[in-house]
């Protein structure tokens, strides 16, 4: 059964282009913002998490703080997606409870190596 | 390429979206809005302009919008602030940025220099110059561009020069992961995988640092690992971007081994699952007990003669990502388990009577010996009742959709906040919280809530809060559903109680009396059944479904501030403490769970009230209930101070006094069904057989007191006493 990977981005760009890099490998659901993520979590157990940090209501930080406060879902792989690669960005995220990131733009073989990397 | 260019069509769709923002958002902040909110929805315009244009590489797009949004992130920053004359600069990036945007969707070229005096002024507007390199105008910064071969992932990585033309040689890499590393949900497998990935790996793990068992915390890594790597394509490099992810996490050392030709001959072809096995039989070498590692004479045997097993592991976790190992297992097949250690339990307080009748001393070795067998009967059934218990997650996950449904029907704004999803409790007890519970939510938002616009007069946020919590006290799971919406109104609960004729209009009620009245049997407050919270079933229905279950339900509110239902079930539903009594030739079992003291009450303390008796405790009148009399097992009532007289709880009708003759001691009994094995029996929880072989019946407490309000006595049990 491929695994499914819920990616939190507000650009419909960017949430398409993930669907394009990942549903030949992976089972794709899509939120907008981190408000919107936590609320499908509800309804579905990721086997990844790949999210965009700056969005709308609640942001990529917050997101991940929010995921990782709930007992069940702290062994959820958690990749930051973002055009900001500088150091403080990534010691943030780290922070909050990220697992790794990707650098926009991206490559889509890159990207399903890099998921791969932390679910299989 | 079809799909890219249906995405392509998308960004800059998106893009007139986000140029709109872009817009509104400068003109409020023109206007005066200072307010973080716009800052930042301009901010992230420009932002997500960036992130689609390095998609599709439009280079220019990239690059200008590079240098707006570095100069917004110093306004989101507040290191700069939006006076007219930086919002001009920034309006006229806008129109910019809009330009460049519609050249490349038309696929025109603009002059290089198009737009290079905005970059000027755009980083004149920059008063901390060294928080931002001065970005060449229409290059993509260097750091986000992924130079070619290198991941576009990768940190920057420092390459060692000579690893081109170095012979295969063998690396040694070390690592040790420290505290933060499992909260972000990495963990060793995973780098141990992807090193084997680059070469042949030789693992080793110094479980120098493991503590004694007692001490392990299963969230901090104590393990230090030890990668002897062999390949023809390895590099300081390659192998550093492992850790990538877990940089701040763990140590590492990288470093090529000092004499290659030391290599040894079998690694060059030991394939990943092998080196897995050898660290799992490592690992088991060094932490077994000396006696049980194989023959002392042998040191190298245990690695020898571990990997067959650790083999077949290192081929499962190969695949599987999953550290803890699960089964699964028939469900039919844990109940034969249960079954099985329920008759185990009887056998053994069989046996222990006969000890007992045989005469045998205390400390003779057969009593000492069936003290252990009980000790150990015990630890079993624990452990066969703990393969039955699961999280309550199971059920509450499926609350969101249902809060989402109903705040829909009731155009009220709920939030779900839950706690303690990881709550264990047996399978049953599981399968049977799921209706309770969906109940008692559609009760809190359909009555419990106000509408936002009453909550907002109230002074409350518009949005009402319902909170379900889990979790475990004395040995009974206790499930909270808490509102925080106007609370009971007790005087209308109160009227309405009286007019149904459940209580009578001058009786005196506590406010949690009165709460609870709308448990009582024909109760609701809902003029008309609504289709939300009733379905028809009223809460003395459910309050009923939880008793069946030896559970109890309440409720206790505070007016304006929400109310709060509390259950409470037992963890399991195949054993019970119990209380072991005799009436007359007859031993019955009542449960601990009810039991609230036992007394011997004095002659003069029982006193006829209408056709029943009160027992007067501490000043309180309790209704008094003489069991034997209540199964029709005797005609005339005994004096109570003849007897052992129980104080229960019951839930229909609060303390109750329950006369009985002896109190032959506390137990825990194994139950076994009625209705499976005869009928269901008024007054009868259950059945359970006694260590002597006879069978038992099991009190329900509340049964009694519903027949007693009948008037009619329970029925007799008799049949079942001459079962064996």
């Amino acid at each position: 059964m491929s695994k499914t990977i819920l990616t939190v981005d507000d650009s419909r760009t960017m949430r398409n282009m993930l669907r394009l890099a990942l549903a030949p490998s992976f089972e794709v659901v899509q939120a907008v913002d981190g408000e919107h993520g936590l609320e499908v979590l509800e309804d579905c157990a990721p086997d990844a998490i790949i999210t965009d940090i700056n969005m709308p209501r609640l942001d990529g930080f917050g997101f991940i703080e929010a995921v990782r406060r709930d007992e069940a879902r702290r062994t959820i792989p958690i990749l930051v997606l973002t055009t900001e690669s500088d150091a403080e960005k990534k010691h943030r995220a780290r922070a909050a409870g990220a697992t790794g990131w990707i650098v926009k733009p991206f490559d889509s073989v890159k990207l399903v190596e890099a998921v791969r990397r932390v679910t299989d | 390429m079809d799909e890219m260019e249906a995405i392509r069509a998308t960004f800059f769709a998106e893009c007139e979206d986000l140029l709109g923002d872009l817009e509104a958002g400068l003109l409020a902040l023109k206007a005066g809005a200072v307010d973080e909110d716009t800052v930042n929805a301009v901010f992230r315009a420009v932002h997500s302009v960036k992130g689609g244009a390095g998609a599709f590489s439009l280079e220019a797009l990239v690059g200008f919008s590079h240098a707006f949004e570095t100069s917004l992130d110093e306004l989101r920053k507040g290191r700069l602030s939006p006076g007219a004359e930086v919002v001009a600069v920034l309006l006229r990036a806008s129109d910019v940025l809009a330009d460049l945007v519609s050249a490349a969707r038309d696929d025109r070229a603009l002059p290089q220099e198009f737009g290079a005096e905005v970059v000027h002024e755009l980083e004149g507007l920059l008063t901390v110059q060294d928080s931002v390199a001065p970005s060449p105008a229409f290059t993509a910064p260097p750091a986000e561009a992924p130079a070619p071969g290198a991941p576009s992932f990768a940190f920057t990585p420092v390459n060692i020069a000579f690893e081109a033309e170095a012979p295969p040689c063998a690396w040694i890499v070390c690592f040790r992961p420290l505290d933060g590393m499992y909260a972000a949900a990495n963990d060793e497998m995973l780098l141990l995988r992807e090193l084997e990935r680059l070469g042949a790996a030789e693992v080793t793990a110094d479980v120098s640092g493991l503590p004694d068992l007692s001490e392990l915390e299963p969230e901090r890594p104590r393990l230090a690992w030890r990668v002897r790597l062999t390949g023809d394509d390895l590099s300081e490099a390659r192998i550093r971007e492992v850790f990538e992810f877990v940089g701040d996490d763990c140590d590492v050392t990288v470093a090529q081994e000092a004499a290659p030709e030391t290599v040894p001959e079998p690694l060059a072809d030991a394939g990943p699952d092998d080196a897995v096995a050898e660290v799992l039989a490592r690992i088991a070498a060094e932490t077994a007990p000396p006696e049980q590692a194989g023959p002392p004479a042998a040191p190298e045997e245990p690695a020898a003669t571990a990997p067959a097993p650790a083999a077949a592991l290192a081929a499962q976790g190969g695949e599987r990502r999953d550290v803890q190992a699960t089964i699964r297992v028939d469900l039919d097949r844990v109940d034969r388990l249960i079954n099985l250690v329920g008759e185990l339990v009887i056998n053994q307080a069989m046996l222990g009577q006969r000890v007992v009748e045989a005469g045998l001393a205390k400390s003779s070795t057969v009593a000492v010996g069936l003290d252990d067998l009980e000790q150990l009967t015990r630890e079993i059934q624990d452990s066969v009742m703990a393969i039955r218990a699961q999280p309550v997650k199971s059920v509450f996950q499926r609350m969101p959709r249902l809060v989402r449904e109903v705040a829909a029907a009731t155009r009220k704004q709920v939030r779900l906040v839950t706690e303690g999803e990881g709550t264990e409790v047996d399978k049953t007890v599981i399968e049977r919280l799921s209706d309770p519970i969906t109940h008692m939510i559609r009760n809190a938002i359909d009555h419990g809530l106000e509408s936002p616009a009453d909550r907002v007069a109230a002074g409350k946020p518009a949005e009402g809060v319902v909170r379900l919590s889990a979790m475990h006290r004395s040995g009974r799971i206790v499930i909270e559903v808490a509102d925080d919406g106007r609370g009971i109104n007790r005087d209308r609960v109160r009227d309405i109680a009286v007019e149904r004729g459940i209580v009578d209009r001058d009786a005196t009620l506590t406010d949690e009396e009165v709460d609870n009245l709308i448990f009582a049997p024909g109760f609701s407050t809902a003029p008309a059944v609504s289709d939300i919270s009733g379905r028809g079933v009223g809460m003395d229905v459910v309050k009923r479904s939880i008793q069946a279950l030896g559970g109890r339900i309440s409720i206790s509110s505070r007016p304006g501030e929400g109310s709060t239902f509390t259950l409470s079930l037992p963890l399991t539903l195949a054993v019970l403490d119990g209380m072991v009594v005799t009436i007359g030739d007859h031993t019955l079992v009542i449960p601990i769970s009810v039991i609230v003291e036992t007394l011997r009450p004095r002659a003069a303390d029982v006193r006829p009230f209408g056709s029943s008796r009160v027992l007067t405790v501490r000043g309180a009148a309790i209704p008094f209930v003489d069991v034997a009399t209540a199964f029709n097992w005797r005609r005339a009532s005994t004096e109570a101070a003849a007897g052992v007289t129980l104080l229960v709880e019951s839930e229909v009708g609060g303390l109750i006094a329950l006369g009985v003759d002896a109190i032959q001691g506390q137990r825990q009994v194994v139950i076994k069904s009625l209705e499976q094995n005869f009928r269901q029996v008024d007054g009868i929880a259950a059945a359970t057989i006694l260590g002597d072989g006879r069978v038992a019946l099991i009190l329900d407490v509340d049964g009694i007191v519903a027949a007693r309000r009948r008037g009619q006595p329970a029925v007799a049990p008799e049949p079942f006493l001459q079962a064996s």
